[in-house]
C-alpha cells in the first residue's frame, strides 16, 4: 500500500508526452531537468609535482565546511565559530550550500533517512572534496550500534578522510581533526572524490541496499 | 479526581481504575472514542498529551494509552484500552480519533509505522513518518530482533567488544579478590536465612 502511495506522489516526475498550446507534441522528462545521470569522473593529480603541491597547500589552507547537523556532535561545531576557539584563524569557513564547500562534516549518527540526504549532498559537492566523521557513531554506530535504523559504518556509503572519536568530542578535538585533515591534503592523500568515482558501483550497491525509497538517478550534481 | 471518575463510571462501563502512578482508567475498545469525546467536551480534558502503545506479546494484545490533561483543574488522566494483537503482516485495527484533536493523526501515523496498528480513515496514516518504506516487521513490536537486523543490514565494524557490567566492575574495583567480592553478600544472606529457618 505504501509503495502505491509513493508512486502516486511522484507521478509528476515521470516521463510523459505533453501537448503544447500550439498542438505540438513533445516528450518531457522532469528528472533530466534537475539531475544528470552521468557517472563521476576520476581527476588524476597534476603531473607537475610543485604545481600539485602548491594546489594542495591552497586547498588545505582554505577549508570551506558544509555541516550536516543531524546528530548530537553537531553542537560541538558551533563553538568553533566563537572567539574562544576561533577556527577562522586556521582558514576554516562555514558555507551554506554543498556547491560552495569542500569539507563535509557529518555531525554524528546517520539514520537511513539521513544517509539518503548525506549521499545527495555529497554528490552535489564539487571535487576535490573531503569528509570528516564526527563522534563514534560514524565509526561503528556508537551507542546506536544495534539500532534498526542507524548506519554503523559511514565509510561504506561515502569515502571518509578523518574520523574524530569521542561521544561527543570537544571542540579542541575537532580543531585537531582539521589539522590532521590539512596535513593529509598537503601530503596529497586526500583523494576521496577519486576513490568514490573509482569504486562507484560498490558505493551505490551499499547505498541501494538500505535506502528503500530510491527516487534519485544514479548520479546527480 | 475521585468525583470525576465516579461521574465517568455512571455513564461508561470501566474495567479498571488505577491510581498508583497517576490516574489511569481502562475501558473496552468500543467505548474509547465516545469516552474521549465525553472527556474532551464535558470533562474539560481539552489537551491531548500523547497516544502510545505497549506490546504485551505474552498476552497477545496491544495496550493503547491516551494521556489527557485538564488545564483548568491541572489534572491528568490516562485512558487505557486493550486491542487484539495480530501477527505480521496482518495489522491490528483501532478506531481513529483524528476528529477530536489535529495532533492525533501524527500519533496514529507513528503507531501504524512502528507497531503496525491501523487506524482506518485517519488522514495520511499510510505515509511514511520516520522509516521510509519499511518492509520488515514493524520495529517496535517485540518479535522484531533489532540486533540481528542491524548486523545483517548495516555492515558492523569488527573489533567491537562488550563486557558484562557486573563482571567488569568487579575486575576493576577488586582485582585481587577474584570471584570472592561478589560471593560475599550472598553468603551473608544464605547464613541469615538459614538461621531463621533453624
Amino acid at each position: 500500500m505504501a509503495k502505491m502511495n509513493y508512486k502516486k506522489r511522484f507521478s509528476d516526475l515521470e516521463k510523459r508526452m505533453v501537448t503544447s498550446p500550439d498542438g505540438e507534441e513533445f516528450e518531457v522528462d522532469p528528472m533530466k531537468d534537475y539531475f544528470s545521470d552521468a557517472r563521476p569522473k576520476v581527476h588524476p593529480p597534476s603531473k607537475i609535482t610543485p604545481l600539485e603541491n602548491f594546489m594542495n597547500w591552497c586547498r588545505a589552507e582554505s577549508i570551506y565546511i558544509l555541516g550536516f547537523g543531524t546528530g548530537c556532535g553537531a553542537i560541538e561545531m558551533r563553538p568553533l565559530m566563537s572567539p574562544m576557539y576561533d577556527a577562522f584563524r586556521f582558514g576554516i569557513h562555514w558555507r551554506p550550500t554543498p556547491r560552495q564547500s569542500t569539507v563535509f562534516v557529518i555531525g554524528g549518527y546517520a539514520s537511513v533517512k539521513t544517509i539518503k540526504r548525506i549521499v545527495r549532498s555529497y554528490e552535489q559537492m564539487q571535487g576535490p572534496k573531503w569528509v570528516i566523521g564526527l563522534c563514534s557513531c560514524t565509526i561503528n554506530g556508537g551507542m546506536y550500534w544495534d539500532s534498526y535504523n542507524t548506519v554503523n559504518r559511514l565509510d561504506h556509503y561515502i569515502p571518509v578522510d578523518v574520523y574524530i572519536t569521542g561521544c561527543m568530542p570537544r571542540p579542541e578535538a575537532l580543531l585537531d581533526g582539521f589539522t590532521v585533515l590539512k596535513k593529509r591534503i598537503k601530503e596529497g592523500r586526500g583523494e576521496g572524490s577519486n576513490e568514490y568515482a573509482e569504486n562507484f558501483d560498490w558505493y551505490k550497491a551499499n547505498q541501494k541496499k538500505i535506502i528503500k525509497s530510491w527516487d534519485m538517478p544514479d548520479y546527480n550534481w | 479526581m475521585e468525583r470525576i471518575i465516579e461521574n465517568i463510571k455512571k455513564q461508561f462501563p470501566l474495567q479498571d481504575v488505577n491510581s498508583d502512578h497517576g490516574w489511569f482508567i481502562t475501558c473496552e475498545k468500543k467505548d474509547v472514542i465516545s469516552l474521549l469525546t465525553h472527556l474532551k467536551i464535558t470533562g474539560g480534558f481539552t489537551h491531548l498529551i500523547l497516544i502510545t502503545a505497549v506490546d504485551w506479546i505474552e498476552e497477545d494484545r496491544f495496550q493503547l494509552t491516551y494521556l489527557l490533561n485538564n488545564p483548568q483543574l491541572k489534572i491528568r488522566l490516562g485512558l487505557r484500552t486493550f486491542i487484539e494483537r495480530s501477527v505480521w503482516p496482518d495489522e491490528s485495527e483501532m478506531q481513529s480519533a483524528h476528529h477530536l484533536w489535529p495532533a492525533v493523526k501524527t500519533y496514529q501515523r507513528e503507531l501504524h509505522e512502528m507497531f503496525g496498528i491501523d487506524f482506518p480513515g485517519s488522514p495520511e496514516v499510510n505515509d511514511p513518518l520516520i522509516l521510509e518504506y519499511w518492509d520488515d516487521i514493524p520495529p517496535y513490536r517485540r518479535d522484531f530482533d533489532t540486533k540481528k537486523y542491524s548486523e545483517e543490514t548495516y555492515f558492523p565494524r569488527e573489533g567491537r567488544g562488550s563486557n558484562d557490567p557486573a563482571e567488569y566492575m568487579k575486575s576493576q574495583l577488586y582485582p585481587n579478590e577474584g570471584g570472592k567480592s561478589q560471593d560475599f553478600p550472598q553468603e551473608i544472606s544464605k547464613k541469615s536465612s538459614g538461621e531463621k529457618n533453624a
